[in-house]
């Protein structure tokens, strides 16, 4: 992986983007780049994260205004080719504002901005982001967010089900998202979104190391 | 040219849960006000725009609403339209 690097993307307002990119770095050995909002250049990077925050301050709805940056009007291409992109809580909402992921994030059911460690069940191993593959199916990752609640209509949901794209479940649903759905990917598996927070569960100094599998697996071709 | 002063109002899809809306509608009965049956939030937001004619500029506003001022998935729009 010595030549692999991941594309840390920098909005105003992202806050988890230096969680990331020690994670990556520093965990699991994984080159990193910062790239600024306004870059398009998306050439020198091998995946990209769009980490988590509050991109534009959260101004209309989140990832509203995120959407209309170069660099995400750069990552239809670099979606397309197949090479890998994953959301963190903000980072998703964006994807979902952009239209790269169906349905939308809103207001949590209960109005409070939750920050708790949540069990996850593993849904789908598409785009092979986890690993279910042993026994290990429910996972422990920490959330921080007020407006994660996923909605889609029921067309939608009918297809996310169909075609595995639900990735991960929450056992206890704390914020009202439909059929408990906590990230989703793509058809083609490239893109994830998800609202928990696997760069803040890769030490077991800080709790955890189920976030380890996911971004791991952002090398994988 | 012509001007025009654009209110365009956003709402959240009545099937959509208003978490917000809740929490001021129970405000609301606890400061004392009766018979309140709904309370649901939603945005106004003000453009003043220029544009060759109305129809050029409700074609303007129209893409603005989709693309942007509401996100269809759980809001509906409209607007008003007034030449200044």
């Amino acid at each position: 992986m010595d030549n692999f690097v991941v594309g840390v993307v920098v909005f105003p307002g992202s806050n988890c983007d230096r969680d990331v990119s020690w994670a990556l770095e520093g965990c699991l050995d994984i080159r990193t780049k910062y790239l600024w909002h306004e870059s398009s250049d998306l050439s020198d990077v091998d995946a990209i994260v769009l980490p988590g925050g509050f991109s534009y301050g959260d101004y209309l709805r989140c990832g509203a205004i995120a959407r209309f940056s170069p660099l995400i009007n750069a990552l239809d291409e670099f979606v397309t080719s197949g090479k890998r992109v994953l959301g963190i809580c903000n980072g998703f909402q964006i994807l979902t504002e952009s239209g790269f992921l169906p349905g939308v994030l809103t207001a949590n059911k209960n109005l409070n901005f939750i920050c708790d460690d949540v069990e996850l069940d593993i849904v789908s191993s598409k785009g092979g982001w986890f690993n279910n593959e042993d026994e290990k199916k429910t996972i422990k990752l920490p959330i921080a967010h007020g407006e994660g609640r996923y909605h889609c209509d029921s067309d939608t949901l009918k297809k996310l089900v169909d075609n595995e794209l639900i990735a991960l479940r929450y056992k206890n649903n704390p914020n009202g998202s439909a059929f408990d759905i906590a990230g989703i990917t793509n058809e083609k598996g490239n893109v994830l979104g998800l609202m928990p927070h696997p760069e803040r569960a890769c030490d077991e100094a800080i709790g955890g190391t189920d976030g380890l599998f996911t971004l791991k697996s952002l090398i994988l071709k | 040219m012509d001007q025009f002063a654009v209110k365009v109002f956003v709402r959240l899809r009545p099937s959509v849960l208003d978490p917000a809306g809740e929490a001021t509608k129970s405000a609301s009965i606890k400061l004392g006000a009766e018979g309140i049956k709904s309370l649901r939030i939603g945005k106004m937001i003000e453009v003043k725009i220029e544009g060759n004619g109305e129809n050029e500029v409700r074609e303007k506003i129209d893409l603005l609403c989709d693309r942007l001022f509401a996100n269809t998935i759980i809001e509906d729009y409209e607007y008003s339209l007034e030449k200044l």
